[in-house]
C-alpha cells in the first residue's frame, strides 16, 4: 500500500483508519488508513479484484468492516450515519434509476429524502449535465452515457460535498468522459471531495489529486 | 443540512411505489388472480354441494390468502435491490427502517388488499355464511398486512441470494402459522354464530407486534444482504 500524503495543515473531513475486510476466508484488504481533505481527489487504483469497489463500499458505509472505522468531520459514520449520508452521494456499478420513471420522476424521489428542494433544482440540474430534452422520457430509453448523467446530476442536486464515484468511465465516449472529468474538476473547486475508483487515469489536473494504489 | 420530515419520506416512497405498481398493472394483479383461481377452482374439483363447501369456506380462503401472499413476497425488494435503488435508500438520510415499512405499506395496498375486498366474491362462491363475510373482511384486513409485514423481512434476508424463492416460504410459513390459525378459527366462530373478537383480538395484537418489530428487523436484514 502506498500512499503519497501532502503536507496540509487542515483537518481531512474524511478519514479511514486500520480498515480490514474479509470475503468469506479470504482477506480483500487490511491496514489502510487514508485522509481526504477539501477540495481534493482521492484516486484509488489497482488490479481488478483487489478490493477497490469494496473499500469504496465500506467508505459509504454500505459495508462493515472488520476492524477499524471511517471517520466524517470528526465524527465516527457508523454512529451518526444521516448526517454523513445527506453529505455524501455515491455512484456505483448500477445507475440506480427506476426504468419506468422518467429522470426528472428519479431525481424528484431522490432528492426528496435528501433534502427540501424545489422542482427548479432539478430541472437546472439536469439542465446542467446537458439533459433537457431527455429528462421527461422513461429511463429505459436513456443510453449507457445518458445514465450516468443523471447520476452526475443526483450529485449536483443533492449538494452532495463528498462525491463517491466507482467507475465512472465505464461505457462512456470520450466526450462522456470528459465530461465526467469536469464535473469533477468543477466540484473540487467549490470545496467538494471526490473519491474515485478508475482503472483509468482521470482527466483532472492539479494538486489536489493524490493517488492510492492498492495491491 | 435539513433532511425533510420522516412523514414526508414515508408518503413519497409509499407514492412512487403505487406509481411503478401502476405502471405494469398486469403484475399488479397476479397475486389476486392467484386468490381466486385456487378458491374457484375447489367447487370445480370438489362436489359442488353447498354443505361441503360451506364447510371447508374458511379453510380455503385463507390458505388461499396465505399462498397468495407468500407468491408476493419474493418480489416486494428484488427489483430494487437488482437495478440498484435500494443501495441509494440505504445512503439517503432517511432510517432504511422507515423506508422499508413504507414499500410494504405499498405492497399491501397492492397485493393485500385487493384480496380483502374481493373475498365477499369469493366467500359467495364458496357458500360461506353471509354473516361471516363482515368477520372474513375484518379479519383478512387485519392478517394480510402481518403477512407482508414478515414475508418484507424474510425477503430482506433472502434477496442477496440468486435463488432465495423456496428458502423464502420455508422462512415465512411456520412464523405465520398462528395468523393462518386465528385467521380461520375467526371466519369459522362467525359461521357458528360464536363471538369471533377473540379470535380478531388475536389477530390486531399480532399486528401491532408486527408493525412495531419487523421494520427494524427488515432493514438490519436488508443491511447484511447489500453487504
Amino acid at each position: 500500500m502506498e500512499n503519497t500524503s501532502r503536507e496540509d495543515s487542515k483537518a481531512p473531513l474524511l478519514e479511514a483508519h486500520d480498515l480490514e475486510l474479509w470475503r468469506g476466508d479470504r482477506r480483500l484488504f487490511e491496514g489502510i488508513s487514508l485522509a481526504v481533505h477539501e477540495s481534493e481527489l482521492l484516486h484509488i487504483t489497482g488490479p481488478n479484484g483487489c478490493g477497490k469497489t469494496s473499500l469504496l463500499r465500506v467508505l459509504c458505509g454500505l459495508t462493515l468492516p472488520e476492524t477499524g472505522k471511517v471517520i466524517w468531520k470528526g465524527r465516527q459514520v457508523a454512529r451518526s450515519r444521516a448526517d454523513y449520508h445527506s453529505e455524501m452521494c455515491y455512484v456505483g456499478h448500477r445507475e440506480s434509476l427506476k426504468a419506468d420513471l422518467s429522470a426528472y420522476e428519479n431525481l424528484g424521489f431522490d432528492l426528496g429524502l435528501r433534502r427540501d428542494a424545489g422542482t427548479e433544482v432539478i430541472r437546472s440540474a439536469l439542465e446542467e449535465v446537458g439533459l433537457t430534452r431527455a429528462a421527461d422520457v422513461p429511463s429505459r430509453s436513456l443510453s449507457a452515457g445518458q445514465k450516468r448523467r443523471v447520476s452526475i446530476a443526483r450529485c449536483l442536486a443533492s449538494k452532495a460535498r463528498l462525491w463517491v464515484l466507482d467507475e465512472p468511465y465505464t461505457n462512456l465516449d470520450v466526450a462522456g468522459r470528459e465530461f465526467v472529468d469536469e464535473m469533477m474538476t468543477r466540484h473540487l473547486q467549490n470545496d467538494g471531495l471526490v473519491l474515485l475508483v478508475a482503472h483509468q487515469s482521470h482527466g483532472v489536473a492539479g494538486h489536489t489529486v493524490r493517488q492510492m494504489e492498492m495491491a | 443540512m435539513d433532511i425533510p420530515g420522516l412523514g414526508t419520506a414515508f408518503i413519497l416512497q409509499v407514492r412512487r411505489d403505487l406509481q411503478l405498481a401502476f405502471r405494469h398493472v398486469g403484475q399488479l394483479a397476479n397475486p389476486l388472480m392467484f386468490f381466486i383461481m385456487v378458491t374457484t377452482l375447489f367447487p370445480l374439483a370438489l362436489n359442488p354441494m353447498p354443505r361441503l363447501l360451506e364447510a371447508i369456506a374458511p379453510g380455503v380462503l385463507w390458505v388461499a390468502a396465505l399462498l397468495a401472499s407468500l407468491l408476493a413476497a419474493e418480489g416486494l425488494f428484488r427489483q430494487d435491490v437488482d437495478d440498484g435503488t435500494m443501495e441509494q435508500l440505504a445512503l439517503s438520510p432517511q432510517p432504511l427502517a422507515l423506508m422499508l415499512l413504507a414499500k410494504t405499506v405499498a405492497h399491501w395496498l397492492i397485493t393485500g388488499l385487493p384480496l380483502v375486498i374481493m373475498s365477499p366474491v369469493v366467500g359467495y362462491a364458496l357458500f360461506l355464511p353471509r354473516d361471516a363475510v363482515p368477520t372474513t373482511m375484518i379479519a383478512l384486513a387485519l392478517a394480510t398486512p402481518i403477512l407482508n409485514l414478515v414475508g418484507g423481512s424474510m425477503a430482506a434476508l433472502t434477496v442477496g441470494l440468486r435463488r432465495g424463492g423456496g428458502l423464502l416460504s420455508l422462512l415465512i410459513l411456520p412464523i405465520v402459522m398462528p395468523v393462518l390459525i386465528f385467521g380461520a378459527r375467526a371466519t369459522d366462530m362467525a359461521m357458528t354464530g360464536v363471538d369471533p373478537a377473540g379470535a380478531l383480538y388475536l389477530l390486531a395484537a399480532l399486528l401491532l407486534l408486527a408493525v412495531s418489530l419487523t421494520p427494524f428487523a427488515m432493514a438490519a436484514a436488508m443491511r447484511i444482504s447489500l453487504d
